[in-house]
């Protein structure tokens, strides 16, 4: 395995950040080499998301190792061990299949931090001699490890989340919800043209627009704004701070467009931007790296109803717009 | 992780410190430096930094460590409500 990306990695890498294809970007499970290690050299598990194993291998340039890829059906390291693929079984299984007591004169696997979830070091140990040692986070740090002699400072076993970290994520968060993006505007655009005169095309074109436009600027808000945003917003619910996020958006919104929208339509962007806001926040909570499912529990328990009762009261007052004006 | 925490008092890590043999490994394995080795035992030093994935209780040779693991997403929880089951991730393979 090399230790440098080609062309085509750097584009497989773009398109997985915008969810293309990404069930289908794997490497074959097994043991792979990487430049030309011996019966010393040391032994790295990861899995076999495509993106995870060109990370890792990026890191080893003039590190002679083994890596050790597990079958995780291509998804990363730290979902994986939450769902168990990245696990115990799979490790001592592994293992075996690759025959590492030939290959290695150590009995040491060096493991990524993040698969700690879904493996019992201790567990490892008895099912095949193999000691476990978790190594750091980021596969970056992999080579200030190796070298200190197998030790990981207490920064390279902290979980970060920059702001480029969090935007990188951003993209597949929209891309993710395109099906449901297009039924929504399917349904805008019929509502949009119910009015005095039963159903208009012209008002299901200008008012089903506009409510379209209402929606992607809430849906751009609560998947891209509040990420980038995410420690400087208050709150420390997610829905908090998408909520928040909307009213400011949609507050200019009613501002810039209040007098051509008039005072129900106005209203209705009040409320409806915020609440698709707050939605599409809390369903970045899946992307963070530190929120508990206890917390999300009592976060979707707390601020769905409201999220849902301003979303009705906007669509009355839209609806009962078309009506009065 | 400096200016991003999550909720206060709700997550379930529970520590049985009369079964903890201070090996260690809980702290090492811990994303978010919520357990710590003090006076040859673990303690817990930062409970609401705890995202509930599990590594400690997993890798914890005893068994001292409890806690109800989970995917903190909120589709997954979703999808659990409305299947009925447990929470899972249902978004192709991205978490």
């Amino acid at each position: 395995m090399a230790t440098a990306l080609t062309f085509a990695d750097h584009l497989g890498h773009w398109q997985m950040r915008w969810g293309l294809g990404r069930m289908r970007y794997r490497v074959a499970p097994g043991l792979y080499a990487v430049g030309a290690p011996d019966a010393d050299s040391p032994v790295l598990v990861t899995a076999n998301y495509k993106m995870t194993v060109d990370l890792l291998r990026c890191e080893l340039l003039g590190i002679p190792a083994w890596l050790l890829v597990l079958d995780t059906k291509g998804i990363n390291v730290w979902c994986a061990a939450g769902k168990g693929t990245f696990g115990t079984a799979e490790l001592i299984r592994r293992v075996a299949e690759s025959q590492l007591g030939e290959v290695v004169r150590h009995r040491t696997l060096i493991l990524p931090q993040l698969g700690a979830p879904g493996v019992a070091a201790h567990e490892v140990k008895q099912g095949c001699g193999f000691r476990v040692i978790y190594g750091p986070v980021r596969a970056a740090d992999l080579p200030a490890f190796l070298a200190n002699g197998l030790q990981a400072t207490p920064a390279m076993r902290r979980v970060t989340f920059t702001v480029v970290e969090r935007l990188v994520l951003t993209p597949v968060e929209i891309t993710g919800m395109l099906p449901r993006i297009f039924w929504a505007a399917g349904s805008l655009l019929i509502l949009g043209g119910i009015g005095s005169q039963f159903f208009s095309l012209n008002a299901a074109v200008s008012r089903g627009g506009t409510a379209i436009a209402a929606g992607l600027a809430g849906i751009l808000t609560g998947a891209v704004l509040v990420p980038v945003l995410l420690p400087w917003l208050p709150g420390r619910m997610f829905a908090v701070k998408g909520a928040f996020a909307g009213l400011l958006i949609a507050g200019a919104g009613a501002m810039i467009f209040g007098s051509r929208l008039g005072i129900l339509d106005s209203i209705a962007l009040l409320l409806a931007l915020p609440a698709v806001a707050a939605w599409c926040a809390m369903n970045f909570t899946g992307a963070t790296p530190f929120t508990s499912p206890s917390g999300v529990e009592k976060e979707m328990r707390r601020t769905l109803p409201f999220q849902a009762v301003a979303l009705l009261a906007a669509g009355i007052c839209w609806v009962a717009g078309a009506f009065l004006s | 992780m400096t200016g991003l925490r999550y909720l206060d008092n709700v997550v379930t890590l529970q520590l049985d410190a009369g079964k903890c043999i201070g090996c260690g490994m809980c702290a090492t394995v811990c994303p978010h430096g919520v357990l710590a080795i003090d006076s040859r035992k673990t303690r817990v030093v930062d409970r609401d930094a705890c995202i509930e994935c599990g590594a400690c209780a997993r890798n914890c040779p005893v068994a001292a460590l409890t806690v109800k693991a989970g995917v903190g997403c909120a589709s997954a929880i979703l999808h659990g409500w409305l299947t009925g089951g447990e929470p899972s991730c249902d978004c192709q393979g991205s978490c």
